[in-house]
């Protein structure tokens, strides 16, 4: 990381305002605009999409070149925690009823 | 009088067993946030500024990485696009209020906030275009949900100041989003989205300024998209 405080504090208040238009939009413009369906379709897949690219980076590259071996720690610990997660939401799944 | 308070206290109170699940994202949101390399004063200010979880999380682990400012604003309107819905789904009880409250409850506007108020507002018995009464409800269930975000990041990022600098929770913040990610992939368009996504990022990490990773998530949602179809309601018509 090589920012300032400062560019990182604007950086920061940036976000915020982009959070905040994207809620308050249709509260204020109600009626007068509307969601293309192809966009409200196209929602349900942002968090998959947005989180794997994060992940996969981080489990197949470590320093930075393809690792797709047993010796690659992070790959292992990955597919372990994943395995885990999978695991407990099936759990939930079933005995949710 | 006294029914602004009975409704504000009914939101708090719907919003109690939420905060149980949303405590923990804040504690561990406060610690990768300082690992990440934020100054602590401004891993707790975004908690305020930014308030919406997800992006706060991808935002530090962005600006822990040295992305540029577009992509880390860009990456966050694609995470946060989702609140365009809520946006539209609520506006229809809010209605009545006047713009300044509009401007208020806008802010609170989070996922697990919407949960709360959107059942409220469709109860039987509930008036379709929403009673000026919904906005205690709604400024409750805020509150409360604000209250102990802006709590838990503050210990998360106490405990995160105790850490010590040699151990990697830069990668604590992947196994993070491996634990938020498997429940989204409930059917084969979303697992298609993921993989995609998963694939573009990996084969474009090189790429400059970070934008292998703003490509990746267009591919996947749009390989989502596609492997999904046409939606059944488009057959109707000849």
């Amino acid at each position: 990381m090589n920012t300032t405080p400062v560019a990182l504090g604007i950086l920061i208040v940036g976000m915020g305002a982009v959070t905040y238009a994207i809620r308050l939009s249709l509260i204020l413009l109600l009626g007068r605009l509307r969601v293309p369906p192809l966009v409200q379709r196209g929602l349900r897949f942002v968090p998959p999409a947005v989180l794997s690219a994060l992940i996969f980076p981080e489990l197949l590259l470590p320093g930075g070149t393809l690792m797709l071996s047993l010796g690659n720690v992070r790959l292992l610990a990955g597919v372990l925690a994943g395995l885990v997660a999978w695991q407990s939401k099936n759990v939930r799944a079933g005995s949710g009823k | 009088m006294e029914e602004r308070r009975r409704e504000f206290l009914a939101g708090v109170k719907a919003e109690l067993p939420i905060l149980l699940g949303v405590s923990p994202f804040g504690l561990i949101y406060g610690v990768l946030a300082l690992s990440a390399g934020l100054p602590a004063a401004l891993a707790f200010a975004m908690s305020s500024v930014v308030f919406a979880g997800s992006a706060q999380f991808v935002g530090a682990q962005l600006i822990g990485t040295s992305a540029p400012g577009i992509v880390i604003l860009v990456t966050t309107f694609i995470i946060n696009l989702r609140h365009v819905l809520y946006s539209a789904s609520v506006a229809p009880y809010l209605r009545q209020l006047n713009t300044r409250w509009k401007c208020v409850l806008a802010y609170f506007l989070t996922d697990e906030v919407y949960a709360v108020a959107i059942t409220h507002f469709t109860q039987p018995g509930m008036s379709p275009s929403g009673s000026p009464s919904v906005r205690w409800y709604f400024l409750g269930a805020g509150l409360a949900q604000w209250s102990a975000w802006q709590a838990s990041t503050a210990v998360g990022i106490a405990l995160g100041a105790q850490i010590p600098p040699g151990w990697a929770l830069d990668f604590a913040i992947a196994l993070t989003f491996i634990a938020l990610v498997i429940p989204t992939l409930t059917d084969r368009p979303t697992v298609a989205a993921a993989l995609s996504a998963g694939i573009v990022a990996v084969l474009t990490a090189g790429w400059p300024y970070k934008l292998g990773l703003v490509l990746a998530a267009v591919v996947g949602i749009l390989i989502g998209l596609l492997v999904e179809g046409k939606p059944k309601e488009g057959v109707r018509r000849p």
